[in-house]
């Protein structure tokens, strides 16, 4: 048995899953979207920003991402909204706020 | 076929030792310690391969056993009463995880108040977790078990706890048969998991989170493979019985075929009543005992088949466990035993015996089985649920 984690679903029938819920395949948490759990929303204000790159490293999920030294909006599908970017940023670059 | 006389701690270890499983993370506890004390020097004498990972606690012990056993090793440890209890929440990990980890118990009570000396509170406390479960009486069979105890499980999938009585087996010296290595190593085979953490080319999670849209059926899968574990036991059994000539079921029944008045009990003290139901038999009492080897998966239909047509049954359990209604085994035996026909179905009573190392001996049974007799006569049960050998308890049995 070799389920991959795409073909397991909330319909999914007892012998259907994966015994001991092992998962044959890696990074299956991008398929996880805790961004589900937001209450604010980190707002980017790209003419703010200074490309220091001090919210990447702090932000616990990751949810930052870099291409060419240069950050890019803030990946909503995994955003738990906890802030701390906006905390950090001494540009007023990102605002938490009700979307 | 060789003899050799060994105390059951020695037995184990030297069943692990012809078996040679890739990892063992332990931490000492009476009386068990002797296990991982006697394989440390058949590590350290270089006779066998077995990496020893010497952990701070037996919460570790247990966490090392799982984290090999995921990795896609062969993976044991031995431990008693605390220990054990110390390990609980991760014998839950390890059963739901489906990790085939074998654990030798060696039954002790659980403190307080403080007491090393054997009785069954340890691993009838942790019954429900998931794990495979066989006693053994004496030397002999707890090195039976063990030799049995990897093939049952690495092909169920479970983990198994092979368990045996503290002091009156781990540390009772008996002349038991030992069978060679080669033949040991061949009926356990190597250990070849379909899925593993270093396996190359197969990136593999263990443990992940099982929301409630998931848990139950994992729990289903576990119910399911503790179901048809008794089937692989059986065939384990039958495989073991044409290599060695001894043969083991779920249940042993001594003087059953025709046997009015029985007792029913796990471990050491089946040898006690056999020799009090073999006497009886001598005196034209038609006694009976009916020993539970396995208790996970539990026996129900052996149990039904062993006692339907008994006059009166005491089941006798070494844990209080303090339903106020008798002991665990009691609980399950009479449960198993609704679905017989009433004009089959014997009178039944809860003994709890044996706590904290109380003994038991010969004449404990005779009056058991006396008072058995008059239950019968009586058509009815006066008490359902008594202590054995309690000072003072005037409704409890003195024997």
């Amino acid at each position: 048995m070799r389920e991959r984690m795409m073909n397991i679903n909330e319909q999914s029938k007892w012998y259907e899953l994966t015994l001991g819920a092992e998962i044959y395949e890696p990074a299956t948490s991008r398929e996880v979207k805790t961004g589900e759990w937001r209450v604010l929303t980190p707002v980017f204000h790209n003419e703010q920003c200074k490309q220091c790159l001090l919210c990447v490293p702090f932000c616990p999920d990751v949810s930052i991402p870099v291409e060419d030294g240069v950050r890019l909006e803030t990946d909503l599908d995994h955003c738990k909204g906890c802030g701390i970017c906006a905390k950090v940023c001494s540009f007023g670059a990102i605002t938490m706020e009700e979307v | 076929m060789k003899r050799d006389r060994m105390s059951g701690n020695e037995a184990v270890a030297f069943a692990m030792k012809q078996i040679d499983p890739d990892v063992m993370g332990a931490f000492p506890i009476t009386p068990s310690t002797e296990i991982p004390q006697y394989y440390s020097k058949y590590i350290a004498d270089g006779e066998v391969h077995t990496e020893f990972v010497a952990v701070e606690s037996e919460h570790s012990a247990m966490s090392t056993c799982i984290g090999a056993s995921a990795a896609g090793a062969r993976a044991i440890t031995a431990t008693s009463s605390a220990g054990l209890a110390y390990m609980w929440e991760l014998l839950y990990v390890a059963a739901s995880s489906r990790l085939p980890i074998t654990m030798a118990v060696v039954n002790r009570a659980l403190t307080g108040p403080i007491n090393i000396n054997n009785d069954h509170s340890d691993s009838m406390g942790c019954r429900d977790a998931g794990w495979i479960q066989i006693y053994a009486e004496n030397n002999q069979e707890v090195y039976d078990n063990y030799i049995q105890a990897m093939p049952i499980a690495e092909h169920c999938r479970l983990p198994i706890m092979i368990c045996q009585d503290g002091f009156i087996t781990s540390h009772a010296v008996e002349n038991i048969e030992l069978l060679e290595d080669e033949q040991v190593r061949a009926f356990v085979g190597d250990y070849e998991p379909d899925h593993y953490l270093l396996k190359k080319g197969e990136p593999l999670a263990v443990g992940p989170y099982g929301i409630s849209a998931y848990y139950m059926e994992i729990k289903k899968a576990q119910a399911e493979a503790m179901k048809d574990s008794r089937r692989r036991i059986y065939e384990v059994a039958d495989a073991f019985a044409k290599m060695s000539g001894r043969r083991y079921g779920m249940i042993e029944e001594y003087m059953m075929d025709d046997a009015e008045f029985a007792v029913v009990l796990i471990g050491s003290s089946a040898g006690t009543a056999k020799a009090a139901a073999r006497q009886l038999r001598d005196a034209g009492v038609k006694a009976g005992v009916v020993k539970v080897r396995v208790f996970r998966p539990f026996p129900w239909e052996e149990l039904q088949s062993a006692l339907s047509g008994v006059r009166a049954v005491a089941v006798m359990d070494k844990s209080e466990g303090f339903s106020g209604w008798g002991g665990p085994l009691f609980a399950e035996t009479r449960a198993a035993m609704y679905d017989v026909c009433e004009a089959q179905r014997p009178l039944m009573m809860s003994f709890v015996y044996g706590l904290g190392g109380r003994d038991v001996t010969i004449s404990t049974f005779d009056e058991i089985y006396g008072d058995l007799a008059r239950t019968a006569e009586a058509g009815k049960v006066e008490n359902i649920y008594r202590h054995v050998g309690v000072r003072g308890d005037e409704e409890g049995i003195q024997g």
